[in-house]
């Protein structure tokens, strides 16, 4: 799996606590995956992770591997410098979709193409970056 | 400061100290408790409560107004003040979280953990997100929403504690820093050190004050959706969607009924979302309703935070839309007075994963 590495400093990042609920979410991209919770009663998929189904209330709720592909709903790009040691470049914030539901959104990084080459309802796949012991899920253009 | 505060609004209302047998305040990270004041000022009260987030930041006055209710006080002083401006200032932008006195985590957990890996330390961040998507879909420009902060920066001129007095032109705004996209500087409030106190008085104990007592006509406290920045179902709105519409079903009153606006404007585009959300215009139409910016001009048809709001006089938090509002109905607005003998005022406060909204009226 080749992970996505910026070319300088990149926005601050600070990384998650890892849990017994979040952990399949925040490890998978080690292994290439991302990996999304699914109540397994109702087929509804939970974000944030969730020991029990916000539709129907099970707790029969397991982690499912997605596909990667999004859109992005929402984007903003960011000039604000909040830490010393992160960059001073402008960055892509964006929220996006996942084809298995729209509704299921992760707040992300748009990377791999100019922030201004951003668009609300262009289609992206995901990518990752290693941090710490995290690999975030930072999505692309897809391609 | 805090103390200053809360003797001020009780002698303001006509009281002593003895009268006030309630208390409460917003507790947030660097900010004064009730006990402090309690003891500082030798408050003997029947019910008292330290109040975090709930509907909005100013939830205590919500949970003030329940005790009254219930009987279990009678002069409820509720209060806020805070010294962020000198914590943020101290501590710097890089050495603090937004909005918080602790300087960065090294891990985080809770709904943060959602955003701080990404670089988005901000709720004007996730704001910005909803507001970028608002231009995509109805076509609002910079230009509309940079009416919010020129008009009041007009009105905060008129006012003798803002902190920003000077004129704000089209080309200052346009030509600002940007902060996050489509934000600029001048979309983003400003922190403060400040304090903030009201006096909330039963409606069988307003006989006798100072100040002609004003009613709280309807309240909306609902929570009806996702409190998630990203899986919240409409990506132009926020919480205050549910609130604005709730509003309107606890009164005979109609939003055309509103003679002056207080509406929570940390960042520019909450006020726009307000607007929609409380029906003073129609979903995505907040950018049209506003452009020229003389709708929402003290002699406009809405006017909008009359004291210059948070973003020219400084973020109290919520705090300071509901005595600008009843300043505005007392008529004691001075120099930024709105005009024509203004009788419903409407306040919303929060507004993005939480949000609070009440109608007050001359009773």
């Amino acid at each position: 799996m080749t992970m996505y590495r910026p070319d300088g400093p990149g926005p601050m990042r600070v990384p998650p606590e890892l849990t017994s609920l979040n952990r399949e979410f925040w490890t998978g991209g080690f292994d290439g995956e991302l990996r999304i919770r699914r109540c397994n009663a109702c087929g509804k998929w939970q974000q944030p992770a969730a020991a029990r189904c916000r539709g129907c209330l099970s707790t029969d709720v397991t982690a499912r591997v997605v596909s990667g592909n999004a859109t992005v709903a929402a984007f903003t790009i960011n000039h604000q410098h909040w830490s010393p040691t992160a960059t001073t470049e402008p960055y892509v914030i964006a929220i996006v979709e996942l084809a298995e539901d729209p509704d299921v959104r992760l707040t992300t990084n748009i990377v791999n193409c100019p922030p201004t080459d951003v668009r609300i309802g262009m289609p992206v796949s995901v990518v990752f970056e290693a941090l710490a012991d995290v690999a975030l899920p930072l999505f692309e253009p897809a391609r | 400061m805090a103390v200053e505060g809360v003797l001020n609004a009780i002698a303001d209302a006509g009281l002593t100290r003895d009268d006030i047998d309630g208390i409460a305040a917003f507790q947030i990270e660097g900010s004064a408790g009730v006990m402090e004041v309690i003891d500082e000022i030798g408050l003997n009260v029947r019910w008292f409560a330290n109040v975090g987030i709930g509907p909005s930041q100013i939830s205590a006055i919500f949970e003030a107004m329940m005790a009254i209710e219930t009987g279990r006080a009678r002069h409820v002083v509720v209060f806020h003040s805070s010294c962020e401006g000198t914590v943020r200032t101290t501590l710097g932008k890089g050495g603090s979280m937004p909005g918080s006195a602790t300087a960065m985590p090294q891990r985080v957990s809770g709904p943060t953990e959602w955003w701080m890996p990404f670089g988005a330390p901000s709720a004007g961040n996730h704001i910005a997100m909803y507001a970028q998507r608002h231009f995509h879909l109805y076509g609002t420009t910079r230009e509309q929403m940079a009416q919010i902060p020129i008009v009041q920066r007009r009105n905060a001129g008129l006012y003798e504690k803002s902190i920003y007095s000077t004129p704000l032109t089209m080309d200052d705004y346009l030509n600002a820093r940007m902060i996050t996209e489509p934000f600029c500087l001048f979309d983003c409030d400003i922190p403060i050190d400040f304090s903030c106190a009201l006096v909330l008085s039963a409606d069988d104990s307003t006989s006798g004050l100072r100040r002609r007592p004003l009613n709280i006509e309807a309240t909306s406290t609902v929570l009806a959706s996702r409190p998630s920045w990203d899986q919240f179902d409409d990506l132009t709105t926020m919480m205050l969607r549910d609130v604005g519409a709730d509003l309107w079903k606890h009164t005979d009153l109609t939003p055309a009924d509103v003679d002056v606006a207080q509406l929570y404007d940390g960042f520019t585009y909450i006020a726009m979302a307000w607007m929609e959300a409380l029906g003073f215009c129609g979903k995505g139409e907040s950018g049209p309703f506003i452009e020229g910016g003389q709708r929402i001009s003290l002699d406009g048809e809405l006017p909008i935070n009359t004291n210059g709001g948070q973003l020219s006089s400084g973020r109290m938090h919520g705090w300071g839309y509901l005595p600008e509002a009843c300043v505005q109905l007392w008529g004691d607005g001075g120099a930024r007075q709105v005009p024509n003998d203004p009788e419903v005022a409407v306040v919303a406060s929060g507004g993005g994963i939480f949000a609070g909204a009440m109608l007050v009226t001359r009773s």
